[in-house]
């Protein structure tokens, strides 16, 4: 038992190895089965197998963590065995080496269910497709094995592991990185087909079509997954905000931007056939962005320049994989995109022209967010000098370029494709015209707000209500606005109408929060009351308490508001294993937003009184961020059953035409 | 005794006129604290966040503008500290990149549907 215990570690590097040979094979196979289908099924066979292999292989390190099997390197450096259950399997990927395998896992699926879901894919793209994801999955493959292995054993092991960073010990942030890495790793396959199409030079509707599904899994993940890190921030760094234009978060922001802006270019190419080159740049850049975002968290570049050169080997590897990748799917676009050019004109108003609008706002705000992370970077290597680029230069840039695509977002799609009538489009929008106004005017008057947040909140409205004047028009048409036709109204309309609902539910509790959050500070001794926001805050008592693996400083208050009491019990926890401390606010959700709570310092008056500073904030629908994220991700989830369906259908209409005579089927 | 002293020095005291408080704040959630990593004056409980805290209230109590606080903080701290890249030389590109992208963007999007057929166009029927 114990012998075959010892070599989990090294069959897990073995599994990944022979995955990693799999995945080259994978990848000559499909490259060279442009037009030989036994390859493209060899290359196919292929990424399934070596989906197998690297799930055998993750699970194989999963068992190390929940044995606690100090002798490997990663497991002694990010585990302990007093560590909850749940938190032991997420050390898997919370740090480096684990989550560079489930990096490469995730490609091996992605390559798995390309090779498996064709699609209405011809063959030569389909096969180069699968051949390219295998390239993707190879390099990452190359470089965990050989720079980051988390196989690694430690000689001596220790008898006790150094934990996992109390931060990440949180369920949000357990499935964080598994949600983000599906992301960023989901845009690989519209990478792959991208270059497929470039390799084909065929950019045709059925490949557009097969992009969809893909794009809108990776924007769905990354859109979860960015919002679970920022409610995460929010409550578990007690800094009392969500966002922070922190160049790690918008790592994860910028392809975040890219796939939103390919999924809505890939329906203009499905059914129009133009922009079919910018379609394909943006897969390419998408992909681009992701890698970059893992090479910024990953390398220490993002810190500093100098942070770099404290792992030069991995830093420059990822760099080397980076610049092959989107080099290779550079050179390919400018070598071939040219013939790709299919002119399909449109009018200046129309549903393409916005949707190019679309596009153009969120590619401006990508490469916003892309120069303003790099420049302090840029300028340390230039210069030598140390600057900042914070969230006043990204809130200055980015909200005037999201409130135009705001404005336009209710509008395309009442606009009809080659020549659109903006009048018409407006009547249907008066209602939310009117609401806008009114939101602009009560921001204004009521709450005090200037300018900006009236403005904030107007468009907000606009594309909250706008959001549904697409299905309302449905349904006006071919008929009289019954119940029963509403409920059977394409379940693409609604996933539309949910994902841009939710957008306007995100950009109210953002503009609201932002504009109307109040903050406080209190010294309280045990007995001691202070009033902010309407509410009375009373310090009852200070107590020691003991988790499972930390020891946590509780101070018990109390929270009066208009005659009713609740408890509240912000916490500063000490875990002896990793040597930090964190902080738990206490936090009192209403319906008009958050009462937050987190413990500061404590102090001890000259009498020996003991007291603790308490930050009070009142934070404004802030609960309406998240779940107007959620509503764009179930948006993004629906999008995709439609696009399921309508495959489904097309395959029964294709085998119906392929057998005109029913009877000739023989049954089963 | 000493200990509890020194804490008492660190604390920070809102200012009675609250439109300068306000401006503090504001202050305060642009400016790094310098031992910190990514983490603003306003949310930091290290002595020098407080003490810098303490600078800006100093500061504007004795009339500075914002900007001129900007300055001060960049002339002892580095321009680091400061979370507002200042417009100089040095940020001119950085502040011009989003009217570049948009301009040359743009001009793109012009420049491609002109290269395009002739209309006019007929609308076609949006929805399937």
């Amino acid at each position: 038992m114990e012998g075959a215990k010892l070599m989990i570690a090294e069959t897990g590097a073995f599994l990944a190895i022979l995955a990693a040979v799999l995945s080259l094979a994978q990848g000559v196979l499909g490259l060279g089965g442009g037009n030989k289908p036994s390859f493209s099924a060899a290359a196919a066979a292929c990424a399934q197998l070596s989906l197998g292999l690297l799930a055998l292989s993750f699970l194989a390190l999963v068992s190390l963590f929940l044995t606690s099997d100090f002798s490997v390197a990663v497991v002694a450096n990010n585990s302990h065995t007093l560590k909850p259950l749940i938190y032991k399997i997420a050390g898997t990927w919370g740090n480096h080496e684990g989550s560079m395998l489930l990096w490469c896992l995730i490609s091996a699926l992605f390559g798995a269910l390309l090779a498996t879901l064709r699609g209405g894919l011809s063959q030569g793209l389909w096969s180069r497709a699968v051949g390219v994801q295998g390239l993707v999955t190879l390099g990452a493959l190359v470089y965990t094995l050989g720079l980051s292995s988390p196989f690694a054993r430690l000689d001596p092991a220790p008898f006790q592991g150094g934990d996992l960073n109390p931060l990440l010990q949180d369920p949000a942030l357990a499935i964080h990185p598994p949600l983000l890495y599906l992301g960023y790793v989901g845009l690989s396959v519209p990478f792959s087909l991208a270059l497929a199409a470039l390799m084909e030079g065929e950019a045709n509707a059925a490949w557009a079509k097969a992009l969809r599904p893909w794009t809108l899994v990776a924007w769905a993940s990354l859109t979860v997954g960015i919002a679970l890190g920022s409610y995460w921030a929010y409550y578990e760094l007690g800094w009392g905000g969500w966002w922070f234009w922190d160049p790690v978060e918008n790592a994860s922001f910028m392809p975040w931007l890219a796939a939103c802006a390919l999924l809505h270019s890939a329906i203009v190419t499905e059914r129009r056939g133009s922009l079919a080159s910018w379609t394909i740049l943006l897969a390419i850049i998408g992909f681009a962005l992701a890698l970059l975002g893992t090479f910024l968290v990953r390398s220490g570049a993002l810190t500093s320049v100098h942070a770099f050169a404290v792992d030069p080997a991995r830093g420059t590897a990822v760099l080397v994989l980076f610049s092959l990748a989107v080099g290779a799917g550079l050179s390919l676009y400018a070598w071939r995109a040219p013939t790709l050019m299919r002119p399909a004109g449109f009018a200046a108003v129309s549903r393409e022209s916005f949707l190019v609008l679309n596009n153009l706002g969120l590619a401006i705000a990508a490469g916003t967010v892309l120069i303003g992370t790099l420049y302090p970077l840029l300028i340390e290597a230039l210069t030598g000098q140390l600057i900042s680029v914070g969230p006043p230069f990204f809130d200055i840039t980015f909200a005037p370029l999201m409130a135009v695509v705001l404005l336009a977002l209710p509008v395309a799609p009442l606009l009809a494709w080659r020549r659109g009538d903006v009048r018409t489009a407006l009547r249907l929008l008066w209602p939310a015209g009117l609401a806008a106004g009114a939101a602009f005017g009560l921001g204004l008057l009521l709450v005090g707000g200037g300018f900006w947040t009236g403005l904030g909140l107007a468009v907000a409205v606009w594309a909250m209500l706008g959001a549904f004047a697409y299905v309302y028009k449905r349904w006006g048409q071919g008929g009289p606005r019954t119940a029963r036709r509403l409920a059977t109204l394409p379940l693409a309309a609604w996933a539309m109408a949910l994902a841009h609902f939710g957008v306007g539910v995100f950009t109210l509790g953002a503009v609201a929060e932002t504009s109307f959050r109040t903050e406080s500070a209190a010294r309280l001794q045990p007995g001691e009351t202070t009033t902010f926001a309407g509410r009375t805050v009373k310090l009852v008592d200070i107590v020691e308490v003991e988790g499972p693996n930390y020891y946590a400083t509780r101070v018990r208050l109390e929270v009066t508001q208009g005659g009713r009491t609740v408890a509240a019990a912000p916490e500063r926890r000490f875990y002896p294993a990793a040597d930090r401390p964190t902080t738990e606010v206490a936090i009192l959700n209403s319906l008009t937003g958050d009462f937050y709570i987190a413990l500061g310092e404590s102090s001890t008056s000259e009498s020996g009184a003991l007291s603790y500073t308490l930050r009070l904030y009142q934070h404004p629908m802030v609960h309406l961020i998240f779940f107007g994220a959620l509503l764009m991700a179930l948006g993004g989830g629906l999008g995709l059953a439609a696009l399921a369906r309508q495959r489904s259908r097309e395959r029964v209409a294709a085998a119906a035409a392929a057998v005109p005579l029913a009877g000739a089927v023989p049954a089963e | 005794m000493a200990l509890a002293l020194l804490v008492f020095a660190a604390t920070v005291m809102p200012l009675s006129d609250p439109a300068l408080e306000a401006r503090a704040q504001h202050i305060e959630r642009e400016i790094r604290c310098v031992v910190c990593e990514n983490e603003p004056i306003s949310q930091s409980t290290a002595d020098i966040a407080t003490d810098m805290r303490n600078r800006v209230r100093e500061r504007l109590t004795a009339g500075d503008s914002d900007s001129e606080v900007r300055a001060y903080f960049r002339e002892r701290f580095g321009a680091f500290v400061v979370m507002r890249p200042e417009i100089s030389p040095m940020t001119w590109a950085l502040w011009a990149a989003p009217a570049v992208l948009l301009v040359g963007g743009a001009f793109a999007v012009i420049s491609l549907r002109r290269g395009r057929e002739e209309g006019p166009f007929e609308p076609e029927e949006a929805d399937r």
